[in-house]
């Protein structure tokens, strides 16, 4: 289970999230939805442990540990994985590479054993043809001259390989067209299970047809202002934020 | 430029001397060191190159200590000259002469003949304690020839001076690939002066790898034909503490067509300092040079330096010359990139330097020495 509890984040002198309370149990998947600037990438960033994201009241929890007192990696090498809405591009070191060096690292702070490279290989190819993904790419640095839509996939391969159990996915159907959201959407699915918890934050409805969320929240203003079901997403696509802004205000 | 005379400090270059204001050479050589001890003779330890080739040359302490005679190849030997003529570029490399001035041993000159491709260790050992030492050696590659020269610069000891001067003559279509390591301890002052006579439709090609020591400048002179003839002048350097290198660079382009490619890459961390001066000169008439010299230093350390002076000086009217310079430090959004991934900060920070350097150590033609350089980088980052 992932316990936020009245979390304040200030990226500068700026107050981003102001007191965001969220519950999400292993096994469901929710959405946060909201207007620009409502604090969705924050959020985001703020969970991952990102530099210059660092909480100033409240607290984070998953699997029953702090999340705030860990650094990024020893986030990471807990099951916290973060698809980023724009992916870095890494130049100099081959994806292949980046991944089973991300992998192993993971594994040496979990005390596990190190994937060998022929194994390693053989889930890389199995994942990246589920994902249609050209096996020859991977042999490039990181990113580098990817479209969009080739550093989405890239995105849910590493989460694949991974196998992180918080997955948060931030605006992963931006850059996308109908195909590759329909191929990323099957990746994503592919890893629901009953002890991972997804937080799917995007500012359409669209990405819900295809990633059915158990829950929808608004963040509007730092804040989750709105609770419900899968219906929620779909009366915000018909009547927008408006009604979110003042009540947040 | 003044001749250097040791014993007088107002002849030593220092800040005020254009060519060594970021290297002030005056600061380390107030007293004239006593001259280095004669180290004992024998097979010696292995170098870092020892496995790429039989062929080698030990200068230790300035003096010849070993010579692989008996392993050498019918291409490549040796001769001895106890008077030779002065270098050719000792108005510009005041230090090159001062070696060869000062040289504690003849002058050693090894021929590469053509034939199948040859290679070479070369091997400057310095093991001395506030003391000093000079030498000097030769290198002809003849025509059609084809050589790499694997060189070393190894030091131990505590606060030597050590002064070396190499001259290679790259005959009409020979081919050279130089490939320098230098690892010196913190204290030392260690200046390499090189001067390269590359002839027509030949090819030079050089890199220098470079850690540091209190005051160490690998400088290296080019005179280009043009002619058909390319050169590749690549450097490298990772400094930490408050290590010090300088690469300068010379290359004289006086002919028609004729190629260089310069690019060198460094990180320096602590309160180290790099200092690059590249140089290259399109004397009149040597139309369709192409030149392009790039120089990119990464600052990992709130306190240490980089000096770059990237110059082209251009007298001829029809030639394709460029030069980029960039100083920066490692992304942060590539660091928290790497971390939520599960890549510790000090190992991502290392992986991007590596993939920051590793640029210069692609373009080593030498498949073997690549490998030798690329895993000397990897034990440093």
């Amino acid at each position: 289970m992932l316990s936020i509890q009245n979390l304040h984040v200030s990226v500068g002198e700026k107050p981003i999230l102001k007191g965001l309370t969220l519950d999400v149990p292993a096994g469901e998947v929710h959405a946060i939805m909201g207007p620009n600037g409502a604090g969705k990438s924050t959020l985001g960033y703020a969970l991952s442990g990102r530099p210059g994201y660092e909480a100033t009241e409240g607290s984070v929890e998953w699997a029953g540990e702090d999340m705030l007192a860990l650094d990024p990696a020893a986030r990471a090498a807990r099951g916290v994985f973060l698809s980023f809405q724009y992916p870095i591009e890494i130049p100099g070191v081959p994806a292949l590479t980046f991944v089973r060096t991300s992998l192993n690292a993971q594994k040496r702070a979990r005390g596990e054993e190190e994937v060998s490279a022929p194994a390693f290989l053989k889930q890389v190819k199995a994942a990246a043809t589920a994902l249609k993904m050209d096996f020859d790419m991977l042999k490039r640095p990181l990113n580098v001259g990817f479209s969009g839509g080739e550093k989405k996939r890239m995105e849910i391969l590493q989460m694949a390989l991974l196998e992180p159990s918080l997955l948060i996915l931030d605006e992963t159907d931006s850059g996308l067209d109908i195909d590759a959201l329909r191929i990323v959407s099957e990746g994503v699915n592919a890893l629901r299970s009953p002890d991972r918890a997804m937080l799917v934050i995007t500012h359409y409805q669209r990405l819900l047809d295809y990633i059915k969320p158990d829950r929808v929240h608004v963040l509007a203003a730092g804040r989750i202002v709105a609770s419900g079901g899968p219906e929620l997403a779909l009366k915000l696509e018909a009547e927008g934020y408006d009604q979110y802004l003042p009540v947040a205000a | 430029m003044t001749v250097i005379d040791l014993k007088d400090i107002t002849t030593i270059p220092s800040r005020r001397t254009e060519a060594w204001k970021y290297s002030d050479l005056r600061r380390y050589l107030r007293d004239e060191p006593p001259i280095s001890p004669r180290l004992p003779e024998g097979e010696p330890n292995d170098g870092p190159f020892k496995a790429l080739t039989t062929n080698e040359l030990l200068i230790a302490n300035g003096r010849l200590n070993w010579w692989s005679e008996n392993d050498m190849d019918d291409g490549v030997f040796c001769t001895s000259h106890a008077s030779p003529d002065a270098p050719r570029m000792a108005e510009e490399m005041p230090m090159g002469a001062l070696a060869a001035a000062k040289a504690l041993d003849d002058t050693h000159i090894v021929t590469f003949k053509a034939g199948s491709p040859r290679t070479l260790a070369l091997r400057w050992l310095s093991d001395a304690v506030k003391t000093g030492h000079h030498a000097r050696v030769g290198l002809v590659v003849e025509a059609g020839a084809q050589a790499t020269l694997l060189e070393s610069y190894e030091g131990s000891g505590d606060g030597y001076l050590a002064n070396h001067l190499i001259e290679i003559f790259v005959e009409e279509g020979a081919n050279l690939e130089r490939i320098v390591l230098v690892e010196e301890p913190a204290s030392a002052v260690s200046v390499s002066s090189a001067e390269v006579h590359v002839s027509k439709g030949a090819h030079f090609a050089q890199t220098t790898v470079a850690s540091g020591a209190a005051l160490q400048r690998l400088e290296t002179r080019v005179a280009h034909p043009g002619e058909g003839a390319s050169v590749r002048l690549d450097g490298l350097y990772t400094l930490g503490d408050a290590r010090h290198t300088d690469l300068t660079s010379i290359v004289s382009h006086d002919g028609i067509n004729g190629q260089t490619s310069q690019l060198t890459k460094g990180v320096v961390r602590g309160t180290a300092r790099g200092v690059f001066q590249g140089k290259i000169v399109v004397e009149r008439g040597a139309d369709g040079t192409d030149a392009r010299m790039g120089h990119h230093a990464l600052i990992l350390g709130e306190r240490a330096e980089i000096d770059a002076k990237p110059e082209l000086v251009i007298y001829a009217d029809d030639v394709q010359c460029a030069h980029g310079n960039t100083v920066g430090n490692l992304d942060e959004s590539a660091l928290f990139y790497m971390q939520q991934r599960g890549i510790p900060l000090d190992e991502a920070r290392a992986l991007l330097t590596q993939a920051f350097l590793i640029e210069v150590v692609d373009r080593i033609e030498h498949e073997q020495a690549r490998e030798v350089v690329r895993s000397w980088l990897t034990e440093r980052l």
